[in-house]
């Protein structure tokens, strides 16, 4: 749907997308995000966690939010003002469009681009440069560090992503997010499928790289560069950087619920009536209700498994980091194109998703699939003993008996 | 009238910058502001920052962007190809085959090349 009649109802549906939506909703959602976070991160560490403001601590993120606002804003004499200015907001905008194409339920969705993907990918690599701009401006070795990490990162865990989207797009044959939620409607969750499977465990790693989330959150080592990036930003500038970031989560969560999980259908393989109760309004409210509360429980998963993640798992080296899109996630999403037409030529072609279909297709691709992924484990590891430089940076020599 | 999809992006556009700069205007009005030599300098540690800050790159992040951007064009292939995959049938998969062989190899001359090499 290219083009629409721009009356009365267009402009409703528009306004109420932006004012109700994207001014509230999203806003509040990152808000209790930031509560959450605080809350499971401190069972993970055996605390309570915010249990002062309000029951449960529930009035937390207002507090913050006041505390943000009233605080000094500080640029450093040395720093580009400009510059320093615009890249929070060029990064919370690059994380507010992102939500622009992903379809909550059936006919719930902000607009239904043909190419939404591209433009899903577009609009989510303007974030790099953002922070580039707030690494820069800054004019503190720390940010233009952490700057410099963050955009090679993002930039590298990019090109994984992009390749994971291919067999999705191979199946649905189409760009656009509603169509592709349409497809799974029919034919099942593209994650029960070994190619879609490996697409996307890719596509969930890389989208915790981009959203720079431990343990790919190198840019922000506090550990070693402070705060990265944003170590020059106060006040209500670092708030806009801490929105973008939930605001990404919550964004890349969404994306991946509707590419590999169906959006909101709460079963497999199992045709969701849509028609439910003869498709008056009323049945078309109760199955978006239901689309939409168990899109958002997917979601909710999505969330608590990044946080669950950030308590678990310790940060990354760089170089390890690099060398683990460049030399692991990319050749193997490569192959994942391959195994993907292997899947449509044995199962979506000849009429779709019967169970020996299915089955056949499940042990070809499955074989296949970890074939290549122990493959290319095992050719990495056998790289790195060939050649040490390849393992570590610094290369430090076993410690040997002559050498204490 | 008749108007194109992508109005409602534009709209949001405006909409997320205006979302982004309201609260930057509310600092601006309530927000305290008391300058100070010390306060404006830029954080590093409490010590006194040497030498200059805008310093030239190092090379391997200008290989990351190129190996980027070859990977970001061949995207721009693979996506009609997979979008009219269904009307192409056989043919077509082996001609994408060949295609990313050739890629593959790219990445491959690259690596042993040192190209992916972080040090």
């Amino acid at each position: 749907m290219q083009l629409v009649e721009l009356n009365f109802q267009t402009w409703l549906r528009w306004a109420l997308w932006l004012v109700v939506g994207f001014a509230v909703v999203f806003p509040g959602i990152v808000a209790y995000m930031v509560w959450l976070e605080r809350k499971v991160a401190a069972r993970f560490q055996d605390r309570i966690g915010p249990n002062r403001v309000g029951p449960l601590g529930l009035l937390q993120p207002i507090a913050d939010a006041i505390k943000l606002i009233t605080k000094e804003n500080i640029v450093p004499r040395s720093a580009d003002r400009v510059v320093h200015l615009l890249a929070p907001i060029l990064v919370l905008t690059s994380a507010f469009l992102v939500m622009a194409v992903v379809p909550f339920g059936v006919g719930l969705v902000p607009v239904d681009l043909p190419s939404g993907l591209v433009y899903l990918i577009a609009v989510s690599s303007m974030s790099p440069l953002g922070i580039f701009l707030a690494g820069w401006s800054s004019r503190n070795k720390y940010s233009l560090l952490g700057a410099m990490r963050a955009v090679a990162q993002l930039v590298s865990y990019e090109v994984p992503q992009i390749l994971a989207t291919i067999p999705v797009v191979l199946w649905a044959g189409s760009l656009s997010l509603v169509t592709i939620f349409d497809r799974q409607l029919e034919f099942g969750w593209y994650v029960f499928s070994p190619p879609g499977l490996l697409a996307f465990a890719t596509f969930l790693i890389a989208g915790v790289a981009e959203v720079n989330r431990t343990p790919f959150d190198l840019p922000e080592a506090e550990s070693e560069i402070i705060a990265g990036y944003h170590t020059e930003y106060t006040g209500m500038r670092f708030g806009l950087f801490f929105l973008a970031e939930y605001l990404s989560v919550f964004g890349i969560s969404c994306v991946t619920t509707v590419l590999f999980l169906g959006g909101g259908t709460p079963i497999p393989f199992l045709e969701f009536p849509v028609d439910l109760l003869g498709g008056s309004t009323a049945s078309l409210a109760l199955v978006n209700l239901i689309l939409l509360a168990v899109f958002l429980l997917k979601v909710l998963f999505f969330i608590f498994v990044m946080f669950w993640i950030r308590a678990t798992l310790p940060r990354m080296r760089v170089d390890r980091l690099m060398n683990f899109a460049w030399k692991y996630l990319v050749p193997l999403s490569i192959l994942n194109v391959f195994f993907a037409g292997i899947w449509y030529e044995m199962v979506i072609r000849p009429g779709g998703l019967t169970f020996a279909n299915w089955l056949r297709g499940t042990l070809v691709t499955g074989v296949l699939v970890v074939a290549a992924v122990y493959l290319t484990f095992l050719l990495n590891r056998k790289l790195v003993e060939s050649k040490p430089i390849d393992a570590d940076w610094p290369s430090v020599a076993p410690a040997t008996e002559s050498a204490r | 009238m008749v108007a194109h999809n992508y109005v409602f992006i534009g709209l949001l556009l405006l909409f997320a910058v205006a979302f982004a700069a309201a609260p930057l205007l509310v600092v601006a009005l309530v927000a305290p502001r008391k300058r100070s030599s010390t306060k404006d300098d830029v954080y590093e540690c409490g010590v006194r920052t040497h030498g200059e800050t805008w310093v030239r790159f190092r090379i391997q992040y200008y290989i990351y962007a190129i190996m980027f951007v070859v990977f970001d064009i061949e995207t721009v292939f693979l996506y009609p190809w997979a979008v009219s995959y269904g009307g192409l049938g056989m043919f077509a998969l082996v001609e994408m085959i060949v295609f990313l062989t050739m890629l593959g190899a790219g990445l491959a001359y690259a690596w042993a090349k040192g190209a992916l090499r972080w040090a």
